[in-house]
């Protein structure tokens, strides 16, 4: 490790890091660039399509080269930019896009066949034959082309999401940022301040520049120190703002522990959401270069980078050698006195603007061109041509200044449009753009540090007097005014190739191809080329590739278009996007009252929409499902069986109108329902499609309880608040979801009364008091509030049981020990829903927002007396005319198996959407029939019983006859359910 | 996106449920199948000021017919979908 004087860098403490295997050392405040430079690294990766030796060109988050994959294991993170990879101890990190080792890769081959990779040769030339694509052009592709590759093990690391609220975000710490946090923070407004890098300052860290005639970094020092004093302002150091959204909302990615071997207990990282009334844009400027000849080799930089390596990180540029600045403005200079002061040797500074002096003890070459350069691992030397004739200049590295353009990707979210300054000939934040957001210093063109400063000032006043608080008492600190003189000289001239876009390997050429093949307006090239559509979104590249099509048509820049960017600002990683919410924690999850005690006894759940309900409860001996779900089925039709029916959604309405509200909202009548009663009530969709059912249980005159179906409690609920509101406002009636306050059991089977009999408290269950479809409120266990309804889904005499919430287990717990000695047995959904296709109930798979009222066979409940939501509709032909409907079906063969899915035919039928006759929505296998069942819908149905049909399945191959008969398998005259 | 909730002031687009065209406010009573299918099918899709409807679902349960530019998602105000639909049916009346 060789270091420069000075820099920011704690040389107390040296930290070991390894490179592709080999072991380096480095200081605290380094980043992982700055100490490959420091350890003379200059070859780092190689490109994207040619896989060209590629080296380090920027010094912060617009790098295109650099992508390392950094750890090991399930936390390697592949495509890193190291410029912003904080170095920590025991570092790992590895070069990516190579074949063999780095320094020879075996597919640098491609650059020796790049005329047949240029701009669109995707499109042009895998285009036949049509079937090699997907199997040999395609896997080829995306094994050569490339990034980094995933480790393909789960993400050990826990990330976290959090909320923040601000009257001001204020983006970027470098002077104009910390000018305007500070005056804004003095005054009295909450304050968030925001910065992508570990160390507030900005591009004052990387300057040698002054600010009240102290080093800059003293300054940012003691604002730091004061805004970390004031209660009313947080920072956010290492937290990328990477997108603005609708009303001052900001997306930030906080790499909390990005920076250390592991988390170590703490999240990775945190994704915030700001809501800012206003935000200050200080987001800086992104140095473009120039392409000429062979631009790529590594130990070509931006000069502002190499000044920053040398100023920041006291890191020459990799190379013992002298280094040349190639300079289209005055900034480059800068560079060569920064470098010279620092004990860099320069050898000269090629300057493409004839007629200027040096600014410092350096050999100046000005008017000349750049020719190329040499050195297929390394830069070794360059070749310019002045008016003194051609020369070769041997340098270990070469700074490019192609002046800066500001960075206005936030500014240009939300349909803002940069304008072009032709003065500076740059790109400034224009009119539109998100709402509040005042952009500052050098991302609004105020790049020198006293115009920086004046600005952050400028634009904190703006933001307070928005917010009516009182104005900023800062004042304005002393530093330099420059003044760069760009010369609008966009690339080189020349024969071989120069790149625009590192990171996506494309060159001035391909944008003359894209010229020639009329791919000229901005978003075409864009495409055609896939220039600035790399990972770095075209930073360093698009301005730069504008001007070169603008001069290839002979249009200004500004006619020629004008870059925008979207969100990310930088890439976000997916986990942090998840925040945690992986695994179990994807989504709520709910338990049913009884699911501790359904635990205890054996369940297998399995997932309902968010709840985990028990699926079969398996007993000793028991090895495969079916013989649970059979042994329970028969369990509840010989004696009586338990099940949790909590989940099903409970509304509860209240109001003088609650009936006539119903009698709306169900296709049936329940205004009509006698006080006492229960009924099934069917809800339409406006359009007359069929979309939930329930039961409607009339507790009193003006207070009902319906149900809806587990996978509808929330929508229902929703159309009902919605019909409530905005339909019939007048009307006097009150809905709250009861879906969670009451638990449900079903007591089902013919011994069901008899073991509710030793729970009731002082009730008469019998037939006559209290028949089917009867409801009542009472209390059970000595006490306990209680509801019960005589309904059944399974088709056996049947009760539902509702207690409070918190009773649920304890119920559960007592029915089961009250009913021991009759064998009483808990059952599943999978018991449940054999019985209800045994007793032809329509379910979520009959009612899937494609059937009818008709073709469940309830078409004589869509009421014609009274309007209801959806029974007009209902009506209509299309639907009138509808054939099909719900019928049973049964393997002619009993050893046959019904595969729900499978569609109807004829027998000898063509299997053809012209020859359909209808599809299977439900199958078991029966125990009370012997065979395997189902339900389905079948054209003219009804008038088809006994009739052999074929269900073909053509994704199993499968074909089975089966015979048509009614949907009731279980005692189709219903008596079961009413003695 | 923040929704200025004429009870709640403003609160978070996330606890809201969004169904669209504040339209469906206006139920035909007729019972003519026409006039229910233009009432069920057709809806204005405008690029600029649009009213439509949004449940507080995670919050009150209030729906709300919120006016938006559809171009800038600008809000310009949020009303009870109630004191809507009863001052439509009292102008009517």
């Amino acid at each position: 490790m060789t270091r420069l004087p000075g820099g920011l860098i704690d040389r107390s403490r040296t930290l070991s890091f390894t490179f592709d295997g080999k072991r380096y050392q480095g200081h605290p405040g380094d980043t992982l660039a700055s100490a490959l430079l420091a350890n003379g690294v200059r070859l780092v990766g190689r490109s994207f399509k040619y896989h060209r030796p590629r080296g380090i060109v920027a010094a912060g988050s617009e790098e295109p080269n650099a992508l390392v994959t950094l750890r090991e294991g399930a936390r390697a993170e592949p495509n890193t930019r190291a410029t912003v990879a904080e170095l920590y101890d025991g570092l790992v990190a590895r070069s990516q896009n190579h074949v063999g080792p780095l320094n020879f890769d075996l597919l640098a081959v491609n650059d020796l066949l790049s005329p047949f990779f240029a701009a669109g040769f995707y499109y042009k030339t895998f285009m036949w034959p049509r079937a090699f694509w997907e199997k040999l052009y395609e896997p080829a592709i995306r094994r050569a082309a490339g990034l980094g590759e995933l480790s393909e093990l789960p993400d050990p690391d826990a990330y976290d999401r959090g909320y923040l609220h601000a009257d001001l975000l204020v983006i970027g710490a470098g002077p104009a940022g910390l000018m305007a946090a500070l005056a804004a923070g003095r005054a009295g407004a909450r304050v968030i301040l925001a910065d992508e890098d570990f160390r507030l300052g900005g591009r004052l860290l990387a300057e040698s520049d002054q600010v009240d005639g102290a080093p800059a970094v003293e300054w940012v020092d003691t604002v730091r120190a004061e805004l970390e004093s004031l209660p009313n302002v947080r920072i956010l150091p290492r937290t990328v703002v990477f997108g603005v959204y609708d009303h001052g909302v900001f997306g930030a990615v906080e790499r909390v522990s990005d920076h250390l071997a592991t988390p170590g207990g703490a999240v990775r990282q945190t994704l915030w959401r700001i809501t800012a009334k206003r935000a200050i844009l200080a987001a800086g400027a992104t140095e473009r270069h120039i392409p000429f000849a062979d631009n790529d080799r590594p130990g070509v930089m931006l000069a502002g980078a190499m000044r920053a390596y040398a100023n920041r990180w006291a890191a020459a540029p990799g190379t013992a050698a002298p280094v040349a600045i190639f300079t289209n403005n005055d900034d480059g200079h800068r560079t060569a006195s920064d470098l010279i002061a620092r004990g860099v040797p320069v050898a000269a500074v090629i300057d493409a603007r004839a007629g200027v002096q040096a600014q410092g003890e350096y050999r100046l070459m000005a008017g000349a061109q750049f020719v190329g350069t040499k050195g297929r691992l390394g830069l070794h030397s360059i070749s310019v041509e002045t008016s003194a004739g051609p020369e070769t200049l041997s340098v270990g590295a070469l700074g490019v200044a192609g002046g800066w353009n500001p960075n206005v990707h936030l500014a240009s979210h939300h349909r803002g449009r940069p304008v072009w300054d032709a003065d500076k000939l740059a790109f400034v934040p224009g009119a539109g753009g998100p709402e509040g957001l005042i952009a500052a210093g050098a991302c609004a063109g105020q790049g020198s540090t006293a115009e920086a400063l004046a600005d952050g000032l400028r634009a904190a006043g703006e933001a307070l007097a928005q917010l009516g608080l009182p104005a900023p008492t800062v004042p304005l600190p002393q530093a330099e005014t420059r003044h760069d003189n760009v010369a609008p000289i966009w690339h080189v001239p020349g024969k071989r190739r120069a790149w625009v876009d590192f990171q996506n390997d494309v060159t001035v050429k391909d944008i003359a191809l894209a010229h020639k093949e009329n791919m000229r307006p901005v978003e075409h090239l864009k495409r055609w080329t896939t220039l600035g559509m790399a990972t770095d979104q075209g930073k360093t590249a698009n301005v730069t590739a504008l001007a070169v099509m603008a001069e290839l048509t002979g249009k200004s820049i500004p006619e020629t278009g004008t870059t925008i960017f979207r969100p990310p600002y930088t890439g976000v990683s997916l986990g942090v996007l998840g925040g945690g919410d992986t695994g179990a924690h994807f989504r709520p999850r709910r338990l049913t009252p009884t699911h501790h005690w359904a635990k205890e006894n054996g369940a297998t759940f399995v997932e309902v929409g968010p709840w985990m309900r028990a699926q079969y409860f398996t007993r000793p001996g028991e090895t495969h499902w079916r013989q649970s779900v059979d042994r329970e089925v028969l369990a509840v039709r010989a004696g009586v069986g338990l099940c949790d029916v909590t989940t099903l959604g409970k509304v509860d309405v209240q109001g003088a109108d609650a009936g006539v509200f119903l009698d709306r909202l169900y296709a049936n009548a329940m205004a009509s329902l006698k006080v006492g009663m229960v009924r099934y009530g069917l809800m339409l969709r406006e359009d007359g499609i069929a979309y939930d059912d329930g039961t409607c249980a009339r507790l009193a005159e003006d207070h009902y309880v319906v149900t809806t179906t587990t996978a509808n409690a929330g929508p229902v609920y929703r159309n009902m608040e919605f019909a409530r509101q905005c339909l019939w406002p007048e009307l006097d009636v009150q809905l709250i979801s009861t879906t969670d306050a009451w638990a449900q059991i079903a007591v089902a089977g013919p011994k069901s009364r008899d073991l509710l009999s030793r729970v009731v408290d002082d009730f008469d269950l019998s037939n006559e008091a209290f028949p089917f479809m009867a409801c009542a409120p009472l209390t059970i266990c000595g006490g306990l509030r209680a509801r019960l309804f005589r309904i059944s889904f399974s088709g056996e005499l049947a009760y539902e049981l509702a207690v409070p919430a918190r009773y649920g287990h304890a119920l559960m717990a007592r029915l089961m020990e009250a009913g021991a000695d009759m064998g009483v047995t808990p059952y599943g959904t999978e018991a449940l829903g054999v019985m209800r296709i045994e007793k032809g109930h329509a379910a979520g798979a009959e009612l899937n927002g494609q059937t009818t009222g008709q073709m469940l066979g309830l078409g004589r409940m869509v009421s014609k007396k009274k309007d209801a939501i959806g029974n007009v509709m209902s009506r209509r032909d299309g639907l009138a005319a509808e054939t099909r409907i719900l019928v049973g079906l049964q393997p002619v063969d009993a050893k046959d198996v019904v595969v729900p899915g499978s569609h109807l035919f004829d027998e000898g039928a063509p299997r053809d959407l012209d020859h359909d006759q209808g599809w299977i929505t439900s199958a078991c296998h029966s125990p009370h029939v012997g065979s395997s069942i189902g339900l389905g819908f079948l054209q003219n149905g009804a008038d088809r019983m006994g009739e052999v049909i074929t269900a073909a399945n053509p994704l199993q191959g499968s074909e089975v006859a089966l015979r048509v008969v009614p949907s009731h398998f279980v005692d189709p005259e219903g008596g079961r359910l009413r003695d | 996106m923040l929704i200025p909730h004429p009870l709640l002031g403003l609160r978070d687009a996330q606890e809201f449920t969004y169904l669209g065209d504040a339209r469906l406010i206006e139920r035909p009573t007729s019972g003519d199948e026409a006039e229910l299918a233009d009432y069920v099918f057709q809806r204005d899709n405008p690029a600029g000021l649009h009213r439509e409807l949004w449940f507080h679902e995670q919050g009150d349960r209030s729906w709300l017919v919120v006016t938006r530019n559809t171009l800038t998602h600008e809000i310009l105000g949020a009303e009870l979908a109630r004191d809507v639909s009863l001052a439509r049916k009292e102008g009517t009346a």
